[in-house]
Order: structure tokens, then C-alpha cells, then sequence
């Protein structure tokens, strides 16, 4: 049971790889790469995890000796949410560029390279 | 290659993952325990600069050269949707739509009208407040910058339109990713290193604490509100404006 947040992330990451092979449609291809980044946010968060401990954010200075989940792993989910976003922008752009030049988003249709 | 050969080839592959991932599972420490090593060293160092936001304090002064890479990232991906979206001259540019074609029921178009100020108000909050309560430049410029797409979304692209000089919003951006380089460069004279925080720490949990936090804070909330109004401009123009080859 203990392991079942660490699981969730790793699955997230399979089923969104799976996705991506499985895609007909250049903008599903993009959603599942987002589904697969979102399982390494999921694994972060759960690596940073403690019980009965606060968010890392404190009020006065009273309160900052009360246990906190890990800032760090959090701070790096915030990178890899703004990456990832930047990234699907990125391709999706691709995917209108491609739509154009080649009149279809099925991956499997695209065949050869053309100017 | 074939579907079925595909499959086999990630079938495989996946299983491999799945069974390494398994074992380094069994290698991890417990889920939810108290050891956080660098939790802890993270957490102190916040306090020392009387950061009460641990999460901005990683962000903006801890780690502060990794966020000003990322905002290089976030400019590069702008820089690169709007060079792909670009119209090309095989397009044509369709005729405006006509404001009346459009219908959106009366109870949206109000929605949006009152959420609009909200949502700014909400955005440059979370900003100004980054290093104080959860937030930061990131959150706050995506909620500024989504919020102004309510007007979209009320059915009324002209007044998005007037709302948004681009040109203003690429400068912002631009803006934004030099005045993060500044105090950095600040450190660099002052302190010896870039990015330092070489502004007082004030006092905790008040709105000047933190050094340079919250400026780096609202240098990254001016460059990411401008460079997602841009990269989601390009993508309205695209689908707006120009129809597909002809």
C-alpha cells in the first residue's frame, strides 16, 4: 500500500508512452506526452511526502518548527509543469505546421521528409 | 515499421521499465517518512533569508540560475510557436467574422465580464505575494494571462484584440527575462556571485522580506504573463485569421 503513490506515477508514465504509440492523431499524441510528464510530477510529489507534516509555507515565525513535505521536489514539479507546457506548445505548433505542409496529423501517413 | 511490430517492440520495452522501475521501488525509503535531508537544509536556508515561502525561496534565490534557464526556455518555446505559426503566403487571410454570427449565451458573456477584474486581481495577488503564501511569478503571470482570455471566451475577439498590443506583451516578455538578469548581475558586483541575494532580508512573513525575491519573483510573473498572451495569440491568429491553403 505504501508504494502505491511511487506506482501511480510509473503507470502514468507507461500508459502516457503508450499513447503516444498507440496515436492516430498528432494532438493525442501531445496529450499523452502531457500524460506521461504528469507521471513524473505525481513521483515527485510522492518521493517529497512526509505524514502529518505541513505545506512549506510559513506564517509567522512561530510555526517553522513544525515538520514540512519536501520543497525541493516541489519546486522542481513547478520546472517540470512550466517545461512540459512549453513543450506542448512547442509541438502542437509542429502539429498546425505539419497539418499544413502535409494535409494530415496521422503520424502513420507522414512518410517522407519534404521541404 | 508495422503497427503489430510496434507494439511488440514497446511491449517489450515497457515491461523491461516496469519490472526495473519495480525493483528500484524496493530500494526507495518509505513513502510519507520523516527523512527529507535536503528538506531540511532547503527549509534552513529559506529561514536564514527569512523567506517564508520555501517553494519561491528554492525557486528565486536557492536555485535562482535554474529558473532564469527555464525562463530561457519558456522565451525560446515562444520564440519558436511563433516562428511555426506564422502565416505562410499560401494562406489567405479569411474575412472577419461577422459579430452577430457568433452567438454566446448572455449568461457566459456575463460570467466573463465579472471574472475578468477578478482573475487579474487574483494574477498580480499570487505575484506580489509569491515569497509569502503559495504562489510565485510563474502561477500568477499563467492566471493574468489566461484571465485576459476571458474576453475570448465572452465572444468578443476585437475587444481581446484591443486589450492585447502585441508588441506590448513581446516587450513585456522581453522585459521581463532582462530585468531577472539584473539583479543577478547586482549579486554578481555585490556579492560575489550571480544571483545572489544581496537585497535586506526585512522582516519575515512581511511584504518586504526576502531579499530579491519577490523582484525575481515579478520579473518571471511580467516575462511568463507576456510570453503566454503571445504563444496563445499566435495560436488564435492561426485559427481565426487564416484559413488553411487554398
Amino acid at each position: 500500500m505504501q508504494v502505491f503513490a511511487y506506482a501511480v506515477g510509473g503507470w502514468l508514465v507507461l500508459v502516457g508512452a503508450a499513447g503516444i504509440v498507440r496515436s492516430h492523431h498528432l494532438v493525442h499524441t501531445v496529450v499523452s506526452l502531457s500524460v506521461a510528464q504528469a507521471g513524473t510530477y505525481v513521483f515527485l510529489l510522492a518521493v517529497g511526502f512526509q505524514w502529518n507534516a505541513v505545506a512549506p509555507v510559513f506564517s509567522t515565525s512561530a510555526d517553522t518548527h513544525r515538520a514540512v513535505v519536501d520543497p525541493v521536489v516541489q519546486a522542481l514539479t513547478l520546472t517540470d509543469i512550466v517545461v512540459s507546457a512549453t513543450v506542448t506548445a512547442l509541438l502542437l505548433a509542429l502539429a498546425v505546421q505539419i497539418q499544413k505542409r502535409h494535409g494530415t496529423v496521422d503520424p502513420d501517413e507522414l512518410r517522407a521528409l519534404k521541404g | 515499421m508495422n503497427r503489430r511490430l510496434r507494439y511488440l517492440v514497446f511491449g517489450l520495452g515497457a515491461a523491461g521499465l516496469a519490472v526495473l522501475f519495480a525493483l528500484a521501488l524496493a530500494g526507495l525509503p518509505g513513502f510519507g517518512g520523516d527523512s527529507h535531508p535536503y528538506r531540511d537544509r532547503a527549509v534552513h536556508a529559506a529561514l536564514a533569508h527569512r523567506t517564508a515561502n520555501v517553494v519561491s525561496s528554492i525557486n528565486f534565490d536557492q536555485r535562482a540560475l535554474d529558473t532564469f534557464g527555464e525562463e530561457l526556455i519558456l522565451l525560446g518555446s515562444v520564440v519558436g510557436a511563433a516562428a511555426l505559426l506564422r502565416p505562410s503566403r499560401r494562406e489567405s487571410e479569411r474575412p472577419a467574422p461577422d459579430p452577430e454570427a457568433r452567438a454566446v449565451p448572455d449568461s457566459v458573456v456575463l460570467l466573463c465580464t465579472v471574472m475578468l477584474p477578478v482573475t487579474v486581481l487574483v494574477g498580480l495577488d499570487v505575484i506580489a505575494h509569491g515569497h509569502l503564501t503559495p504562489g510565485g511569478g510563474f502561477q500568477g503571470g499563467v492566471v493574468l494571462a489566461t484571465g485576459l482570455h476571458l474576453l475570448f471566451l465572452g465572444g468578443r475577439y476585437p475587444a481581446l484584440q484591443r486589450i492585447r498590443p502585441l508588441a506590448g506583451y513581446q516587450f513585456a516578455e522581453s522585459i521581463g527575462v532582462a530585468t531577472f538578469a539584473t539583479p543577478g548581475l547586482a549579486g554578481l558586483a555585490a556579492g560575489g556571485a550571480f544571483l545572489a541575494n544581496v537585497l535586506p532580508y526585512g522582516q519575515f512573513a512581511s511584504l518586504a522580506s526576502a531579499g530579491t525575491v519577490p523582484v525575481l519573483s515579478l520579473a518571471v510573473g511580467v516575462a511568463v504573463g507576456g510570453g503566454v498572451v503571445v504563444l496563445l495569440a499566435q495560436f488564435l491568429e492561426q485559427a481565426l485569421r487564416y484559413s488553411g491553403e487554398r
